[in-house]
This record gives structure tokens, sequence and C-alpha cells, in this order.
């Protein structure tokens, strides 16, 4: 179908280049902020930041190895915001997720794949709560979520504590603040199966933080994207999101749909800390701060325009600027590095402010192409794709 | 000086896809009250959008007093006098009346309100022009009525020359429309200049001096009310002879579809039932009409046979079944279809497009999902088939979001998905609110078709006219119970009104002999 297609190609074009139009708004600012901070240093801070990503294939493989976790809690933000909800708990679920799959390999011995599907299944349950919550009693899930993360992490940090097995002073380390290092000698001895493969990519990007993870988000991503915009579910989803009452109307099960989404959008967290953690390259600390890593989801779900395959491109991106700032010290200070991430991630989630205005500029051009059509100049070799399809119609 | 206060010369507004004004000329005359007529989609509100400064025209030039103008923002309107009470009003719910009515022309000392010389100015006003309202009231606990009447005086508070009137009867009570009517007349005497936004024919003939009518974006002329007559109106607005009255031959009524027994639904604020005890049987072939002044239960009862709210008691029956807790998509699925009375709440998801609109009750079937995933081409398919047969407009076909459509589009596109879905009884509630002549008449001929094609068809409306016109039997609700039941033939508005206003019911053993019949 032509028609169709038209439309949705338009407003991809209008999203891509509003994400990207945010994104320079944001390293312009960053920028700004480089020169205030340390004038001296500024340009070649810039440069560190846009370059550092692609300086070597070890950068390179840092960047894709954060951006798993960041997909998934995107997607799961991006997700539950397509049905109509919030989902602010991304971080809970994605603590909640790392501890089932971290005592998954360690307490029961389970490949990484199973230890997967259970980090899976711990933020679905926790996600499922504020969707119950929400469909049973109308009670608001932002609130419920945030309530939630906290409790998921205490919880967590007091079975970790618990847990003797789980700690690192258990397998010989001096430290007992932080989860066993996975691909450590003794415990590789215990679970050889534990970390996600990394099926040679480590060789070839020489870089340690290397395994398929990313690849699984991306995989991830696409079935989203599948579900959404080609299934049943994801019009029933969507339909509830719209317009709740609507959706009763016409028989759709809004509670089971507000309960599924949240589930699901809590299984994706959940995965996220699965993959990151199951990475062994990194260690669950015992600390009193909600992980970041859930709430980074938030900008890379809006960067995205809560589009699943936009959220790919976004995750890369953020991880991208991570690794760009980490390159910074110790010509600005880690606070400073901090603010200036914070500062580029916030400014490009004006997407959504700019998509509007960009969506104004293209309806300005329409009408100008709509004039032509008037004034009965059929030039359509001159005009782009959309509009000459545009005039087709028009002479139907 | 000029003859014509506003001159609206060649005017030409473009939308994506569609040509909303197509060169239209509209002048208005000092101290009168002047109609434009169109149907919905006419392009009627566009073309005040544009006098009000809200778009802003491809072509043609707005002169004031002779003078070209150029509107660029309400502001500039506003500076030249021209004020507007929109459809849908333009009031901040938590404000109070007076708040309301000095918003965006305060007049302040040193940043502080001060109000006690507007309020004095506006119950001045308010006494003038025998516009009653409560300054210290909050909108949202006043009645729709008083609302108006808070715009109306925000005008006047501005010292507005040019009023313009976007639909204002479609809220109102007859009692209020007759005082609106009085208040458009001493406005105009007074030398005050009126355009009046209106599909409604007879209030033109009651209140108008002239009137210009658009169809399809375009002027189709501009005549003295005086001079014509309500049905040359109608053919100008519509393009061809509209009949008022709705021809239908007598009806086949078979076996009963739908049955109801002592249904009660209750309340959630107080203990009176909303739906008490009602029993009515629908039969094949026959349309049964339910009418009743708005809040006397209909709304609930419909809830309660379409399965939006669960009933306390009674039982309900679709043919042989037995569907008092069938789930609301076991009620679709089993041949009950629903006009839902408010299109937005519940007949539609405006974000989605038409295409996905008009298969929102039968995604899940196999004619339009395989194995889960959505069959886009038979959805397109589908859309394009009933947006021929129904003549749905929009600017792009089935890919058109719905929110972009006319209100009668709209509900056309809700009439066509009801009907497509084959079903045995229609449920159709208020079904041609807010519509345009042309598109009433065409939606009862598709209910009455429905009918001769043997389904079972209720008719839920407010609307009397529409009651007696198209129903064959018609059941009266007064405070959740049905009070009367009487052949559509043989009944007059006299005595429906009598049995709506409580003022009288026919006897109980009568109705419990029609209600099982």
């Amino acid at each position: 179908m032509k028609a169709p297609s038209r439309r949705t190609n338009r407003q991809g074009l209008i999203n891509i280049l509003a994400s990207l139009l945010s994104i320079l708004g944001g390293l312009l600012f960053g920028f700004l902020l480089l020169i205030l901070f340390n004038p001296g240093n500024a340009m070649y801070g810039l440069n560190k930041i846009l370059t550092t990503g692609i300086a070597n294939l070890d950068k390179l493989g840092k960047v894709m190895y954060q951006s798993a976790p960041i997909l998934l809690t995107g997607l799961s933000v991006a997700f539950a915001f397509k049905t109509g909800l919030f989902n602010i708990g991304a971080t809970g679920q994605y603590t909640l997720g790392a501890f089932f799959a971290l005592v998954g390999v360690i307490q029961w011995r389970l490949p990484w794949w199973a230890a997967l599907i259970l980090a899976m299944v711990g933020g679905a349950l926790l996600g499922s709560i504020p969707g119950i919550c929400k469909a049973l009693f109308n009670v608001n899930e932002v609130i419920t979520s945030i309530m939630f993360n906290w409790i998921s992490l205490f919880a967590v940090n007091l079975c970790i504590n618990n847990m003797p097995l789980m700690l690192a002073n258990a397998w010989g380390a001096t430290n007992k603040e932080r989860t066993v290092s996975l691909i450590g000698a003794p415990f590789m001895e215990y679970n050889p199966n534990a970390i996600i493969p990394r099926a040679g990519l480590d060789k070839l990007m020489n870089s340690q933080y290397m395994n398929i993870a990313v690849f699984i988000a991306i995989g991830i991503a696409l079935v989203i994207w599948v579900v959404m915009n080609r299934t049943t579910f994801g019009y029933e989803l969507k339909a509830c999101g719209y317009n709740r009452h609507a959706s009763d109307y016409a028989g759709i099960n809004a509670k089971r749909s507000i309960i599924l989404s949240m589930t699901i959008a809590g299984a994706l967290a959940g995965i996220g800390g699965g993959l990151y953690f199951l990475s062994g390259t990194a260690q669950y600390t015992l600390v009193k701060a909600l992980l970041a890593t859930g709430f980074n989801g938030i900008p890379v779900a809006l960067l995205a325009g809560s589009n699943p395959i936009g959220t790919i491109f976004s995750a890369l991106f953020i991880s991208y600027i991570q690794v760009g700032g980490d390159a910074l010290q110790p010509e600005y200070a880690k606070e400073i590095i901090d603010i200036i991430i914070a500062a580029i991630i916030y400014l490009s989630a004006f997407a959504l402010l700019l998509r509007g205005w960009i969506g104004k500029l293209f309806i300005r051009k329409q009408k100008e192409n709509s004039n032509r059509e008037l004034a009965d100049l059929p030039d359509t070799s001159a005009l782009p794709q959309d509009a000459a399809s545009e005039q087709e119609e028009a002479a139907q | 000086m000029s003859e014509y206060v506003i001159e609206m010369l060649g005017i030409t507004k473009i939308f994506p896809g569609i040509v909303a004004n197509d060169n239209i000329t509209l002048q208005l005359k000092k101290g009168e009250i002047h109609a434009l007529l169109g149907e919905n989609g006419a392009g009627k509100s566009t073309l005040m959008s544009v006098l009000f400064g809200l778009y802003h025209p491809e072509e043609g030039v707005i002169k004031k007093d002779g003078e070209v103008v150029t509107i660029n923002n309400p502001n500039d309107a506003n500076r030249l006098r021209i004020g507007m009470v929109h459809q849908h009003f333009k009031l901040v719910e938590v404000f109070s009346v007076l708040d309301n009515i000095i918003l965006g022309a305060e007049e302040t000392k040193n940043g502080f309100l001060q109000k006690q010389k507007a309020r004095e100015q506006v119950l001045q006003l308010s006494k003038k022009y025998g516009l009653p309202v409560d300054p210290d009231a909050l909108i949202e606990n006043i009645s729709v009525g008083m609302q108006q009447r808070t715009e109306i005086l925000k005008m006047l508070f501005r010292e507005n020359e040019i009023l313009i009137f976007d639909e204002p009867t479609a809220v109102l009570t007859p009692q209020e429309i007759e005082e609106l009517m009085n208040t458009m007349r001493g406005f105009a005497k007074e030398g005050k200049s009126i355009l009046f936004i209106t599909h409604k024919l007879n209030e033109i003939m009651a209140v108008a001096d002239r009137c210009t009518v658009l169809r399809k974006g375009k002027c189709i002329g501009t005549v003295e009310v005086a001079k014509t007559t309500k049905d040359e109106l109608a053919e100008m607005m519509v393009g061809r002879k509209v009949s008022f009255a709705v021809d239908k031959s007598a009806s086949q009524a078979g076996a009963p579809a739908l049955r109801v027994q002592n249904l009660t639904v209750g309340s959630k604020r107080h203990d009176k039932k909303k739906v008490n005890n009602v029993s009515f049987t629908v039969r094949r072939g026959e349309i049964l009409g339910i009418a009743g002044i708005d809040g006397n239960g209909q709304t609930e009862l419909v809830y309660a046979l379409t399965g939006l709210v669960k009933p306390e008691s009674g039982s309900i029956f679709l043919g042989d079944q037995d569907i008092t807790h069938a789930s609301i998509r076991a009620r679709n699925d089993h041949g009950m279809s629903h006009i839902p009375e408010d299109r937005h709440k519940h007949g539609l998801v405006l974000d989605y497009t038409l295409a996905e609109n008009l298969i929102l009750k039968s995604y899940h079937t196999p004619e339009f999902q395989r194995g889960g995933f959505l069959r886009f081409d038979a959805m397109y398919d589908h859309a394009q088939t009933l947006i021929d047969r129904y003549d749905i407009r929009s600017g792009q076909g089935g890919a058109t979001i719905t929110r972009s459509m006319s209100g009668g589009n709209q509900q056309k596109a809700i009439v066509a998905r009801e009907l497509s879905l084959a079903p045995e009884v229609l449920i159709a509630v208020q079904p041609t609110r807010g519509l345009d002549v042309g598109a009433i008449e065409y939606i009862h001929k598709q209910i009455i078709a429905a009918r001769d094609s043997g389904k079972a068809v209720l008719l839920v409306s407010l609307e009397l006219d529409e009651i007696m016109n198209v129903s064959d039997r018609i059941a009266v609700m007064y405070e959740g119970e049905i009070v009367a039941e009487v052949q559509a033939a043989s009944a007059t508005a006299q005595e429906l009104g009598l049995y709506m206003s409580g003022a009288s019911r026919q006897d109980q053993q009568h109705l419990e002999e029609v209600a099982q019949a």
C-alpha cells in the first residue's frame, strides 16, 4: 500500500531529524561547559568526546558493551510509553534481573542463557506489580515503580549480604562489598559457562569487554518492533495506551493489556541487568544508590521517540558519549564529566520538542507543494518522493 | 465608509491533502446576523479560524471597514474588535467566571490584579444584556448554558463589535436556545455584527438576516433569509434535494433478537437505581426507540446491554443466548453492534489511522490476522471498501489519522464499522449527534436498511424527532424505568412529552404485557 508507507516515511524522517538536531544541540552545550570549566583543554576535550569511541577497536568494543544494558532499559521504557504507561521502575527491574542472573550462575551453577531467562523472570515479576496495581486498583504506575526501585535495591543488597557464596571474599578476594568476579580463576573452574560467549569477538576487536550481548539486545529490539507494529497483540496494547475506554468498548481486555505491558517492560529491563553482569567484566557492588543504567533508559527511549529500532541507535550514541566522557580524565574532574554527559543526554531528549517544530516546517513546505498543484505545475521530477505521490493521489 | 464591517475576499486555505477553503468570499454588514451554513467538513470552522487569526490563508484578503488588515493571531483579531465563542468553550475549568472573563485583559496595579472594577463592569454587562452569571462560581460547577454566557461576556468585556458564534446551540436545551436567540437579536439591534455558524436550518430561519452557504470548501452563495425557504437552504448545503421526512415501509417484525428482563443497574454515588427493573424485547426487522430526557438511565441501560457495566440483577438474551455475564468481546462476536453515545471516548482510538479504527472490533478475526500478525493489505482493502460505500471523507484515505477528520466523518466511520460487522442487533445511541442534515439523512437510511435486512435495532436518542421518525415502536424512560411503550405511527409529541417529563405513565399491567410480547 502506498498511502500508509508515505505517512510513516515522513513521520520517520521527522523523528530522525529531530533526534539528530537535539544531539547537535547537546554537543554544543557540552562544548560550552568544557570551555567554562577548563578553557585551555576545551577543543581537546570535545575531540575526546567525539572520537574516543572510534579511536580504536578496544574503545568501540566498550561502546558496544555498555550500550547493551541501556538498550534494554531503553526498550523497557519505550515499550511502556507506547502503551501509555511510564515505567520509571526500569532501574529496580534491572537490579532484580541482575540479582536473579547472578544467583543463577553462582548459587545454582546454571549456564549463562538459563541465567538470562531467570533475569527476565525477575524483571517481569517486579514489573508486573505496578501493572497489576494500575489495572485493578487504578494506582499510578509511576508511584508504585519508584517505590519498588528502592524495595528491589535493598532487598537485593540484603539477600546478597546473606548469601556468602555470592560475595567476592568467599573466592579468595579480599573484597566483601561486591559479588564474585565471574572471570576470576577460581570461579571459572566452578562454572565455566557463566559468562556470555565472546564468540571470538574479544580477539577480533582486541577488547576484553566484547561479547555477543549487544547483538542479543539488538535482536530483542527487532522482536519488540515486530510485536508492536505487526501483531494483534501490539495493536491491542497501543489501543489501550491511546484510549482505554475505546479498547474496553471494542472488547479488548484493557486490564490484561496493562498488566502484560508492564510485565514485558520489566522483563526487558531484567534482561538488561542479566546481560551486563553476565559479561563477567562487571561485579555487582553493594551500594545504597539506585543504578543509573535504569534511568538512562529514559533518555534512550525519548531520543528514539519510543521506536524500538530507534533505541538501538540512541543506546549506541549515549554509550559512545559516555565512553568519550570517561577519556576526559584527568583534564576534567570526574564530576564535571558527569555534568557534561548529563547535559548532552538531557538536551538530546529534547527530540520530543523538536519533533513538533520540524513537523510544522514540513507542513509549511507541503503547503508550497500543494500550491504548486493548484498552480497546475506538475513538476514531479523536482519534488521529493512523497510530494510526488501526493500529487498522484490528488490526481485520482 | 464601506457598507461592510468585515469582508473576507477570495480566501483559500489548504491543508495536506485537502482544500478546506477554496476562494471563499464572505461580507458582513454592520448590525446584521449573518449565518454561515454548511455540512461538517465544509470549511466553516476553517474560515472562521482564518478570520480569528488561528490560520493563515494561502490567498485572499480580509478588510475591516473597507481597509485591508492582516490578522496573524487572536490578539490581532481582538484589536480589530473581533470576538469568538468556540464550539468547545475555551475556559479554565478551575477558575471563577470573573477570572475567566478578565483572563488576558486583566487590569493590574504594581503587578497585582485589580478585580473590583472589572467585577462591576462584568455585572453591569451581565445586567444590560440579560446574561445572568455568578461571577464567583467556578466554571467546573456551572451549567453549560452559563459557561456559554461567560464566553459571551468575555467578548463584551473586550468591547468586541464583531461576534462569531461557532455552533452555539449544539450544547443547549430548547429554552436556552430561545434565550440565546434573543440575546443575539439584541446585539444586532445595538449595531454589533454577528457571524453565526450552524447547520440547523430552523435556527437560521428564526434569527438570521442573511446566510452564506459553503459546500466542500466552496462558496455556494449568499442569500437573504427572508426570501428563501428551509428546503432551498438544505439543497444549497447538501447539493441535492433533502427530504426531512424519513422514508420507510412498515416493519416486518420477526423473532425476538434482544430480550431484556427486569434489568437493574445500580449507581456508585447513591442508592437510587440508574436503571430500575427494565424489561423489553426487540424483534428482528424492527426498530425500538428509547425516548427520554438526558440522564434518565438511557446511558446506563446501554452500558449494561453492551457489557461496559455489570447489572445488579436481571438478564439479557441475545437470540436464545443468555449474555448477562458475557464479556464485551463475546457480545461483539455474537452479533451485537454498538454505535456509542460518545464517539471520542468509546467509539474511536483517535490516534489510530482510519483503517486501524475500522477494524477495532474485528482485528482478531481470521480476516485481519494470521497467527497473531495483522494483515495490513486486508486492513487497507477493508478500509477502502467502507470509505467508498459510506462516503467517508478524509485527507489521506485509510492512512488518515482519525483525530484529523471532521466529526461527521468520524461518526460515519463508526457507523460503517458497526454495520460492516453484519450484526444481529444494532444498538445505536445518539447516532446523529452533532451531524448535519445530509449526514443525518444518510445515517437514518442506513439504520432503516439494516432493519429491512432483518436486523433488530435499538435506537436511543435525546432528539424526539429522530425517535419518532425512525422507530417502529417507542419506549419512554423516566428515572430509570420504562413508563410507556407506544407504536410510533400513532404517537404524538405531546403524548411522549408527558411520559418523558414523568407527568403520566401507562399502567403496569399493560407494560408487562408488551414487554413479554
